[in-house]
Parts: C-alpha cells; structure tokens; sequence
C-alpha cells in the first residue's frame, strides 16, 4: 500500500516538477512574442505600452536587419553544406575502416567542441592578425564550418555505429556492388542522421555570436545585429524575427517528427 | 536465371581452407566436398569456426589460404556480389527502408532485370507471403521475416544456399515448423543448401549430411544416423545426443567378436568396430553406448542370449513424459544414464539392483588414447 | 562466371593474414584528409598562433613581437584571477542547476511520457532557436526591477524592498543556466532512456525501494549523460561573456568579458592570447580529470 501510495506521489512529483521546467523553459519565449506586439515609443523594448501590429507588418522597417538575416543564412547554408560533407566523410572513416591515426583524429574531432568559443573565436583571430587576412564573410564561414565538422562528425558517427553491417554485408550478397551497396543501402540508411546533423550545423552557425564577433571585420550577421541593437536600442522587429525563427523551428522539427512516426506506421 | 537444375558443377569443394584472426585460427586446413543438391549441415559449438568458412564461402570473408571451388569456377578471390551463391543471414539482416516487395527483388534488380513482378509473385507465393508485399520488415512477425530471408535469397537462383543459424531467433514450436518448410524447400529448388547451426536437432532433422565441427576442423562427415550410431570421436558422440563412455582392456578376440574386460565385467563388441590401431595399442578402449540402447532389468532375469550385460544400482529416476532416465551406478562407481520407454513397466525405485543389458552391435567403440578430437587431418568427402 | 579463373590464390598462405581491403587501404585517409586538414588549418594553427602570440611584447603602435615573455601569464594570471575565479565559480553553479532543473524532466521524458516523450522532446529544443542573445533580452526584461519576479520575490520576503535581481551575480547565473540547458537535458534523456526497464524492475524485485532502486541502479547507469551534460554546460558557461554584459555589470565580469575587450576593444594581444591560452588548458585539464574520474570517453 504504502509503496503504491509512494509511486503515484513520485510520478506526480515528477510530472509536477516537468511542467514547471517547461514553463521555465518556455518564459522568454513567451516573452519575446508578446514583446513583439509591444507598441514600442522609446528606444529600448523592455516595458509593455500596447499591443500593435506594426512590427510585424514592417519587419525589415529597421535598417540592416534583413540584410544580417539574408547574411546569417547565407551562411549558415554555406557552413552546412561543407561541414556536414567533410563531417560525414571522416564519420564513415572512423566507423567503417581501420586505419593508423584513429586516436588522433579521435582527439581532434573532440578538441573544437571542448573549447570555449571565446577560446576558438580568438584563436583564430590571432591566425588572421597575424598571417594578414581582413575578417569579414569568408573568416565567419571558415570558423562556422571548422565548429561544425565536429558536431556532424558525432551526430553521423552515431547512426553509422548504430546500423547493422550485415545489411551492407546482405546487399554484397544480393548482386550490388560496392557503388549500389553504398547508392542503395547505406546512404539511404544514413541519411536520417546526415539530415539532423545539416540540421543542428545550420542551427549551430545560424545563433552563432562569440566566434563571429571575433571574425567578422564590418560584417553583420543577425545576432551581431542583436548585440548592437542592444547597445544602441531594442526594436520589437527583432522580437519579430526571434519568434518567427522560433516558429519556423517549431514547425520543421514538428513535421520532421510526424513524417517520421507517418513512415514507421 | 531460369528454372533451377540440379547441375554437376554446382558441387562445391573447399581446399586447406585456412581462416586466421590475429593469433586466432577460426578455420583451420579445411577440406570438404559438398556434391551437388545436398542438403549439409555444418553443425558445431560457436567458436568452432562454422560460421567463418559460411562467411568465406560466401565472400564476406578472405580465406587467409586455401581454395573455393564451385562447380568448375574458382570463387577464392571474388567479391561476393561475384559469387553465384546467395546467404539467409542470421537475424536475416532485411532492408528496413525497403518493404517486402522490394526486399525479394532487390538481388534481380541489382542483376539489371526490369521486370521482376511475376517472379517476386512466384517466390511469395512459394513462401506463403502472398499480400505482405508492402509491409515493412519491422511489421511482420519473425517466421515471417524468417521466409523473406529465404524468398530473398532464392528469387536469384543461386547455385548454392547458405543459411548462418536461420532458425536461432524463432521459439521452438515456430522452429519446427520453419524446419519442415525448409526442408520441403530444398527437395523442391534442388539447390545445395549449406546450413550452420549449433542445434544438432535441427541439423539431424533438416540435413542429408551432417559435418561435425570443432575448433576450426572437421570433425566428422556423414549422414545423421551414421555420426549419431558410429561416431568416431568423443566430441562427437556427446555433441549429438548423449554417450555412456565405458573405459575398457581388450581381453581377446573370438571369431567376429572382440572381449572386452572392465573391472569383473566382461562384454564383446564386433570385431570390426575396432580398428588396427585400437588392437595393437595400450590394449584400452572407450566403449560408448546411447542411454536409449539400454535394457533396464531386474538382477535376478536371465541375460538373453548374446547381449551384454552390467549390474549396478539405480541412484536417481526422472520422469519426462515419454520415457524415465534413470542413472546406475556400476560396480566400478561409474554412473550411466538410462532412458527407459514408459510402456508397461513401473518405475523402478532407487537403491533397486538392476542389470543392464544391449546388443553388442549397438555400441561404438573409439580409441582410448585420442582425447575428445580425432587429430588427423582427413580429407571430408559427402557420401 | 562460368569460364575457369586464371590463377588459384597462391599467395596467401603466408603467415600474417592480410588486411580484408588491401585495394581499399587508402581509402580512410582520403575520407578523413579533407575534414582533418580544415582543422588542422582553423584549429590546430590557430591554436599555435595563440600560443606564439601569448610570448610576444611590445605595444600596438610599435607592433608586437614574440620574445618568449613567459611573464604575460604570471601578469595576466595576476591581474584577472578574479575574473578567472568568477568564471569558473559562476559555471560550476550554473551546471548543477542545470542538472538540477533538467534531470527530472529528462526522467520524466525517458520514463513516464509514453507517447508524448517525442512532442515533450521537441518541446524541450524549440525555446532554443529563439536566438542566444534575443532570449538573454528576453530574461534581462523578465529579471528587470519593474517585473513580476522581482514584485513576487519581494512580496515573499526573498528580496529585500530595494533589492534587484538585474545587475547581480544572480541574473548572471540564471542566464548561464538557462542558455545551456539543452545540452544538459539532451544528453541526460539519452543515457535514461536506454536503461532496460527490468534492471529496475529487477531492483525492486530484489527488494529495493523505489528510492533505492533509483540510487543503486538508475543513476549510476544515467552518469554518462550526467558525464556528457556537465561538461557540454560547463565548457560554454565558463567562457561566456553575453550574460554578464545582458544580465550583469562590469563587477561581475568573467574571464571571457576581459578577453572580449583585451582582443577586440584594447587590442592587447599578448595578454588577451595569454588569457585564452590559459583558459583552454585550464578547461582541458579539468575536463580531462573530470572524465578519467568519470571514467568515461562519452562524449566521441
């Protein structure tokens, strides 16, 4: 009895204190939604004044912002598409083949991702002070991919470990050769963990400030533009854009996760 | 791609198969010939190698020496998508991403064959998956997985079937029943099937040929009846079925017979169980008998004429349905194993003195000084 | 196929058994070459540039010049230990709350959603693509002194009638550990949800509690995640410098504000390269005792 009675206290316990964790998780954003309606007067959106719809009417009304947006995605495609090909590349080395160096590769892949960006953002700085190269688009594109190798090399490297090899093994038997072994089991196979880890490098280079701010010369990209506004003055278009990248994430994650549970039934 | 024939050159020979792993030798100088559309299993504990030399038939793995020959075509150095065989794979490693449809014609698609409806149709049907073509693998049951595995394999006619352990992951009843299918199967293609399996009961049901396995060597090659009344090694004998090993001195020969002596005892076995060797040596044999060969009697009944004939005392009696195993303790503190059919008589109790009796031809004899392995190294040839 | 091969594999009967791919052999390093260069470019030599960079004197008008002047550490060092101290202080407390707020909920996730622990999941992400900085604005207006927390914290006696949280090591930390809180809970999920169930139940089959059963058997299998979570918090939170300038004031300040401004406002290269240097190695040595002690590699 007492153990029932314990169990049904832990499970609402529990559930109790995840709700909340939620609700703590969710603050900000409910904050940077309802602040993007703010009827804003002065120069720094932090108090309620009224609800309008303006900004949301006229987001590119701030000058630069589209501008940093259109930048930030730009490259944040650009880091995606080559971090994640050299990334998985490396991942099936590491999983699929023997090979002298395993160790070192090993520490390299897992040295990026165990520094601090302030570390690796003035790091490279320092490379491009001294060797003489101006910052600006292209040193934010070469740090963005150089972060993000690591983390598609762990996100792929995952799946690869978690696929059974005899099904390359059955296709080999089956008539395919190497070329369709690869066309027609593995990379269909992979792909689900190739496509989170494009995911999570587009996210990664999209929000990413520290190791811009470093590398970027006269470039703005969007959370550059954020860290100047806050300096300068709040305008509820970046709420805008916060919640409309929220939603956006919402959304594709949402539907990924529907597609998936579609396919399995 | 046509109709399978049982074709002559479809016989497969392995010669001085070696597999090495580092320090570890996994197949060890194999030899064996496997005519054409026999059904061989290769039957071992794991670890003894049988899994290896599937897998380098196969060509999922390199021989480290040796040779595979397949009809008249050598496949020692082939890739597998070269080799005129195909593999039902342990867990039968099926394509998640595809379903049942195109899990069958994915070995006729890779051969660059467009039109592969009717076949995939024929080999479901064969298989009694007719209306599972678009499920996915992971909503069929096992047994069902289990024959688009074998559909899988099939559909592309190969010379040669490997099967690694196909019935390990099904329940017992399911296993029987998958056994019958597949053996129903193999008298129907025609095509050789090779079969690994630790499972001696399923080896001995399925297989026309039974090739005993230990430590990367072929311990013994036969038909079932044969390995399982004449064994030629203790690992043998005790690997398929049980063995009551009797430690005995040749005490001479008479006519067709040879006298053996254990302790008081004396028992004859027919001369020509004992090989040369066994005559001329330390003069001692292990004599084995099944539990099932055994008489179980009262002390005191006469022995029948021209049986062997023990005393001892029951220690212990175990009922299991269809028979009572019993173990005697003989004089000499051994204890053998007796099953005895439940027809008529009650059970004996223990501590009853008993007297054990069998035909001399129903036992086997093997040489005292080889330990569990028979060392030489023969040439295996299926009969 | 059916025509006879040429040539019977004569030559593999040698001793040493030969590699499974010897055509293949090259194959790895041209897979690995493209990814391990570009770090070896934008990491490792960046890295020997801080390194250089850290040894050299002189003045940005004059330029720098590398001498080997071990004494940029000790000056650094001497001159920022408070920052260095607050860094790590301030990211240790931020990384036990985190696992304090996200432990429950990954438990809960694992153990006790059923079919809602993917929704809960994508629940538990999507906060974190409102942009790092616009949701440390978002706490700057939650934490300021007109808002509803400070009102209720001062209501429930927690504050004093002045007090503010704005501006105080408090908000520092609170931001620190809501900005990292993902890359606690994610990890922690995963190593609890691949625990079988009937180890637990096998626990209290033996006559554990419940609580027992958590304490003996669901925890220690959880420490990986604890292991990745801690250090995936830890590492960003002691290098961070937006919170303090959102959250805090320059009385608060962490050793990634002063190597911000040394590199990026003061230009002093040598002493902000000094800075990072040490900071690194700090981090790599803690990380390394804290995995040997863990003893764990979970996070490659």
């Amino acid at each position: 009895m007492s153990r029932r009675l314990w169990r049904g206290v832990t499970r609402n316990l529990v559930g109790f204190y995840a709700a909340l964790a939620l609700l703590y998780l969710f603050l900000p954003v409910f904050v940077v939604i309802v602040f993007s309606f703010n009827d804003n007067v002065g120069r720094f959106n932090f108090t309620w004044q009224g609800f309008t719809l303006d900004s949301w009417l006229n987001p590119c009304g701030v000058a630069g912002l589209c501008q940093a947006m259109i930048r930030s995605i730009q490259i944040a495609i650009v880091s995606t598409i080559v971090a994640t090909a050299l990334g998985t590349m490396v991942a099936f080395a590491l999983v699929r083949h023997r090979f002298r160096g395993r160790a070192m590769t090993n520490l390299l892949i897992f040295l990026p991702m165990a520094s601090p960006e302030v570390v690796l953002g003035s790091a490279m700085l320092a490379l491009f002070l001294n060797v003489g190269v101006r910052t600006g688009f292209l040193t934010i594109l070469l740090g963005h991919i150089m972060f993000n190798i690591s983390y598609v090399v762990v996100t792929v490297k995952a799946r690869l470990l978690g696929m059974d090899s005899r099904l390359e093994e059955a296709a080999m038997d089956l008539y395919a050769d190497e070329w369709q072994t690869f066309r027609r089991v593995t990379l269909p196979l992979v792909t689900p963990g190739v496509v989170a880890a494009a995911l999570l490098a587009f996210a990664l280079s999209f929000d990413d400030f520290i190791i811009t701010l470093f590398n970027s010369g006269n470039t703005t990209t969007f959370p550059l533009f954020v860290y100047g506004a806050a300096q300068r003055g709040i305008p509820p278009q970046i709420n805008v854009m916060g919640t409309a990248l929220f939603a956006v994430a919402f959304v594709v994650l949402l539907v990924g996760q529907v597609t998936r549970r579609f396919r399995r039934s | 791609m046509t109709t399978p024939q049982p074709t002559e050159d479809a016989e497969l020979r392995l010669i001085g198969l070696t597999k090495r792993f580092g320090p570890v030798t996994a197949v060890d100088d194999l030899h064996l010939r496997v005519p054409s559309g026999a059904f061989i299993a290769l039957l071992g504990p794991s670890g003894c190698g049988k899994t290896t030399t599937l897998r380098m038939v196969a060509g999922l793995e390199a021989p480290t020496a040796g040779q595979i020959l397949l009809g008249d075509s050598d496949l020692t150095g082939l890739k597998p998508y070269r080799r005129p065989v195909n593999t039902v794979f342990q867990s039968y490693a099926l394509f998640p991403h595809l379903d049942i449809y195109e899990n069958v014609a994915f070995g006729l698609r890779r051969s660059g064959i467009k039109d592969v409806r009717a076949q995939v149709g024929q080999m479901l049907e064969l298989v009694q998956l007719t209306g599972f073509e678009r499920r996915r693998p992971s909503q069929v049951s096992g047994g069902q997985a289990q024959r688009v595995a074998l559909a899988r394999a099939l559909i592309n006619h190969p010379k040669m079937l490997l099967l690694d352990e196909p019935l390990g992951a099904l329940d017992l009843k399911l296993r029987r029943e998958m056994q019958l299918t597949l053996k129903r199967i193999q008298e129907e293609v025609r095509i050789t099937f090779l079969h690994v399996t630790h499972d001696q009961e399923e080896a001995m049901t399925m297989a026309d040929t039974i090739a005993v396995m230990s430590q990367g060597r072929i311990e013994q090659l036969g038909h079932p009846e044969q390995l399982y009344e004449r064994p030629r090694t203790q690992f043998v004998a005790n690997f398929l079925g049980q063995s009551n090993m009797l430690r005995a001195t040749v005490d001479g020969r008479d006519g067709d017979l040879v006298t053996l002596r254990i302790a008081d005892t004396t028992l004859v076995v027919p001369a020509e169980m004992l090989s040369h060797g066994m005559l001329t040596a330390s003069g001692e044999v292990h004599v084995g008998v099944r539990p099932e060969k055994l008489d179980l009697a009262p002390v005191d009944d006469p022995v029948p004429q021209g049986r062997n004939a023990l005393r001892g005392v029951v220690v212990d009696t175990s009922f299991m349905g269809t028979s009572t195993q019993y173990l005697v303790r003989t004089g000499w503190d051994q204890e053998l194993t007796v099953f005895a059919q439940n027809r008529h008589t009650d059970v004996v109790a223990p501590g009853t003195r008993v007297r054990l009796t069998w035909r001399p031809e129903h036992a086997f004899v093997l040489d005292a000084d080889t330990p569990t392995s028979a060392a030489a190294p023969q040439p295996a040839v299926a009969p | 196929m059916t025509q006879p091969l040429v040539a019977p594999a004569a030559d593999t009967g040698a001793d040493v058994a030969p590699p499974v791919r010897r055509r293949g052999r090259w194959i790895p390093y041209l897979l690995l070459l493209p990814g391990l260069l570009w770090l070896a470019i934008f990491f490792v030599l960046p890295m020997l540039t801080v390194a250089s960079t850290s040894l050299q004197e002189g003045s940005l008008a004059q330029g720098y010049e590398l001498t080997w002047r071990l004494a940029n550490y000790t000056e650094a060092a001497q001159r920022y230990a408070a920052q260095f101290s607050r860094a790590f202080l301030f990211a240790a407390a931020s990384t036990v709350l985190a696992l304090v707020v996200s432990y429950p909920l990954a438990y809960f996730i694992a153990f006790k959603a059923g079919r809602w622990r993917n929704l809960l999941l994508l629940l538990v992400i999507a906060p974190f693509f409102t942009s790092f900085l616009i949701r440390t604005l978002a706490w700057k207006i939650i934490l300021s002194d007109s808002g509803w927390v400070v009102g209720t914290f001062q209501t429930l006696g927690l504050l004093p009638e002045q007090g503010r949280l704005l501006a105080t090591s408090v908000a520092v930390i609170a931001g620190l550990t809501y900005n990292f809180l993902p890359f606690m809970t994610l990890p922690l999920y995963a190593s609890l949800e691949k625990i079988d169930r009937s180890l637990i139940e096998a626990a209290t089959d033996l006559y554990a509690s419940p609580f027992t059963a958590f304490w003996k058997v669901t925890w220690p299998l959880s420490l990986p995640g604890v292991v990745a979570g801690t250090l995936l918090t830890f590492i960003p939170a002691a290098g961070d410098f937006v919170n303090v300038r959102f959250l805090g004031t320059p009385s608060q300040s962490m050793i990634g504000n002063v190597i911000e401004s040394r590199f990026l406002v003061v230009l002093d290269y040598p002493t902000a390269a000094a800075l990072s240097f040490t900071l690194m190695l700090a981090i790599l040595l803690l990380v390394g005792l804290y995995v040997r002690r863990a003893g764990t590699e979970t996070i490659v």
